[in-house]
């Protein structure tokens, strides 16, 4: 006889009360759940020099991606895909291209849907060239260099101007500004890092600048990192230019800068071309004096747009400087998003096409509508800063200036 | 071409260069030279010294000049306690442990850097920042005119330390003969540990004089320390006078070479020297056979 008791259970009486509560869970419960599970994350592959001699860049330029990728996901994530979360995967490529590509090679085994790197040109080359072996969509946020875009690559997309369309930016304003003011330069000495962007920039300055008459004296170029400038500062007591055209990473521009200044060194202008700190909110906020009417042909977001200035606000209340690695990584992580959006799908070659027919504006860039053409966005350029009174205005073009140029620049006396 | 007007005032430059490379080998000569440790947190160390003197001024606002009183003693005091602490322990005696040992500390310096200070690049701005010194047509900036007497004092007392003190002639014993030093009754450890606190401390002093004319970041220590151990290896092992006579040279070389082949190729003058010195004067300028 089998002794029970008002709640004991059978075993035969349990297995079947779990097999009916189960069969009931799959009726109706377990649907629900699997309904409200949440879609898988979209992972994005952030490539930066976090660490070595442009740290400060990469640093900034993960920042700003970090930043895109939680506005993103804050508004609801990608919403053809139910709504899935951005999910950064970040690399650090310490400067170095080799590193570069081998990290992003990582990150794409890792399931990268998608790559934003590198900040340098040279580091750019090496990470699109990883990623297209796997046809990854790859958005370079600055590297500058034509040939990232120029080289057939079809995963690759630049959402920034490239150095050719930057230089032909700077001396047809510079042409522009120079006229206004009668044409008092006539001479100009180009200043440039050793690596591919500023050598880059220096031949493209140095071709077009006679066609606007401005004779190019001599192209100084220079290590990174360099600890003194004293001997360029003395070759251009020597060769008195009306301009001094810098092309360099913001540590040696402040170190020339304030080289310059020691040194007595005055010219009509100083106009750099994506100068590493003339647009930069540090440097004018550190050394106001030396910065003061220093012009640059630069990346500069719209200041007129509501969508940059509400970015500038947020990226500064994270105690942030809100230079321009910043605002182009973060469009280039939006711009990546907004193609993953309309492909509905993380599928490398709809991604890659919806990067292609991307007309995407909201961006608080002084671009438009994006337009891709082998990858270059079209309508990207650099826009004219000057520092004045301590703050950065936009002097060129006319349409999103904020203050007029001063040229030539008064004398610091 | 280049112009003869700027030949003076870029020598005069060179020199003034040349001694800040010496500051930053004084300590070096003094660890790498005479008790052969090979130190790669040397940078890594300038560098936090560098942001000892930042924050001192950025916080307190003690102008870098004064932070002389402050940095050099907490570098010293940061540099016994590595060596006692770390250095001497973890590499049992071997200078192939000690290699990694300090490799392994520039690294995480460094990283703990960036993550606590981030790679932003810091300067500091004095009322004597843009200050000059008109010298034979030379315009020299004030900092740096302070750091080549600065680098000249301290190489001064560095070189009355050792011949003239205790502790100085038990530094030079043990550098000679360790055992020896030992067995006449000389605290190896602690010896140690002052020479090394001692050359870390004048990296407190080559921050105090460079940051008025300079910036400092997480990585700025890598721009200094290799043309540190060529001014040790240039101007002899161990030799004060002589790292102060190889980091002159250094300067002066580096000053023309960007002259004539130009600022990318500055560097080149450097390391053929240090190639030169190797191959035909192992002992450098100053340094004697060991």
């Amino acid at each position: 006889m089998t002794k029970t008791t008002p709640f004991s259970i059978k075993r035969r009486t349990f297995i079947a009360g779990s097999g009916a509560a189960a069969l009931a869970a799959g009726v109706t419960g377990f649907p629900a759940v699997l309904r409200a599970q949440a879609p898988d994350p979209v992972r994005i592959g952030l490539v930066h020099p976090v660490t070595g001699f442009i740290a400060f860049s990469g640093t900034q330029c993960r920042a700003g991606a970090e930043m895109a990728i939680a506005d993103i996901n804050a508004a609801g994530g990608i919403q053809s895909l139910g709504g899935a979360q951005l999910e950064a995967m970040l690399a650090d490529s310490q400067g170095r291209p080799e590193l570069g590509a081998s990290e992003t090679a990582r990150l794409i085994e890792g399931g990268a849907a998608g790559i934003v790197a590198g900040f340098s040109s040279a580091i750019s080359l090496a990470t699109t060239q990883e990623a297209a072996k796997t046809n990854t969509p790859h958005v370079v946020d600055v590297g500058v260099a034509d040939d990232i875009v120029n080289r057939g690559l079809t995963n690759t997309f630049r959402f920034a101007p490239g150095y050719g369309a930057v230089a032909q930016s700077a001396v047809a304003r510079l042409d522009e500004i120079n006229k206004a003011a009668n044409s008092p330069a006539k001479t100009a000495v180009i200043i440039h890092e050793e690596s591919l962007f500023g050598t880059g920039t220096a031949n493209l300055m140095s071709e077009e600048l006679p066609k606007i008459g401005i004779e190019v004296l001599s192209v100084i170029r220079h290590a990174n990192p360099t600890r003194d400038f004293t001997n360029i500062a003395l070759q251009l007591r020597s060769l008195q230019p009306d301009l001094i055209i810098p092309a360099n990473y913001y540590n040696e521009y402040v170190l020339l800068a304030r080289t310059l200044r020691q040194q007595r060194i005055e010219a009509k202008g100083i106009y750099s071309v994506l100068g590493g700190a003339a647009s930069n909110v540090q440097f004018v906020q550190e050394f106001p004096e030396a910065a003061e009417f220093i012009m640059d042909c630069n990346h500069w977001y719209d200041p007129n747009s509501e969508v940059a200035l509400q970015r500038r606000a947020a990226a500064e209340a994270k105690n942030l400087f809100y230079t321009y690695e910043v605002f182009c990584a973060y469009n280039a992580v939006a711009f990546l998003a907004d193609a993953i959006e309309r492909a509905g799908s993380t599928e490398k070659e709809a991604v890659i096409e919806a990067l292609n027919g991307s007309t995407w504006d909201n961006h608080g860039m002084p671009y438009g509508p994006t337009e891709i053409v082998n990858g270059q966005n079209q309508g990207a350029q650099a826009v004219n800063t000057q520092v004045q009174n301590g703050k950065i205005e936009v002097v060129l073009p006319a349409e999103f200036a904020s203050a007029e140029a001063v040229f030539p620049m008064p004398s610091a006396g | 071409m280049v112009d003869p007007v700027i030949l003076i005032p870029s020598l005069i430059n060179g020199l003034t260069t040349g001694a800040l490379y010496a500051l930053v080998a004084l300590g070096l000569t003094l660890i790498y030279g005479v008790l052969h440790i090979i130190n790669f947190a040397h940078g890594a160390l300038l560098m936090l010294a560098l942001f000892g003197v930042f924050f001192l001024n950025q916080i307190f606002g003690i102008d870098p000049y004064w932070a002389l009183l402050i940095v050099p003693p907490a570098m010293f005091v940061i540099g016994y306690g590595l060596q006692r602490g770390i250095i001497g322990k973890a590499s049992h005696g071997r200078d192939e442990n000690i290699l990694l040992v300090t490799l392994g500390l520039s690294i995480i310096i460094e990283n703990m850097s960036l993550y606590f200070f981030r790679s932003d690049t810091r300067t500091v701005d004095t009322p004597y920042s843009f200050e000059v010194v008109e010298f034979a047509g030379a315009f020299l900036p004030l900092p740096k005119v302070i750091a080549f007497f600065g680098a000249l004092i301290t190489a001064g007392l560095l070189w009355a330390f050792m011949s003239k003190t205790d502790l100085g002639r038990a530094i030079r014993a043990l550098a000679k003969e360790r055992k020896g030093a030992r067995l006449v009754g000389i605290n190896v450890d602690h010896v140690f540990a002052m020479s090394f606190g001692i050359g870390i401390g004048c990296l407190g002093v080559a921050a105090c004089l460079l940051m008025p004319s300079y910036y400092v970041n997480p990585q700025v220590g890598y721009g200094f320390v290799l043309i540190a151990f060529t001014t040790v290896v240039l101007g002899g092992m161990g030799s004060f006078v002589g790292a102060m006579i190889g980091g002159l040279i250094i300067g002066v070389v580096e000053a023309m070479g960007g002259l004539f082949l130009g600022d990318s190729l500055g560097q080149f003058g450097i390391f053929a020297i240090f190639i030169l010195i190797l191959l035909f004067r192992p002992t450098g300028l100053l340094g004697h056979k060991a």
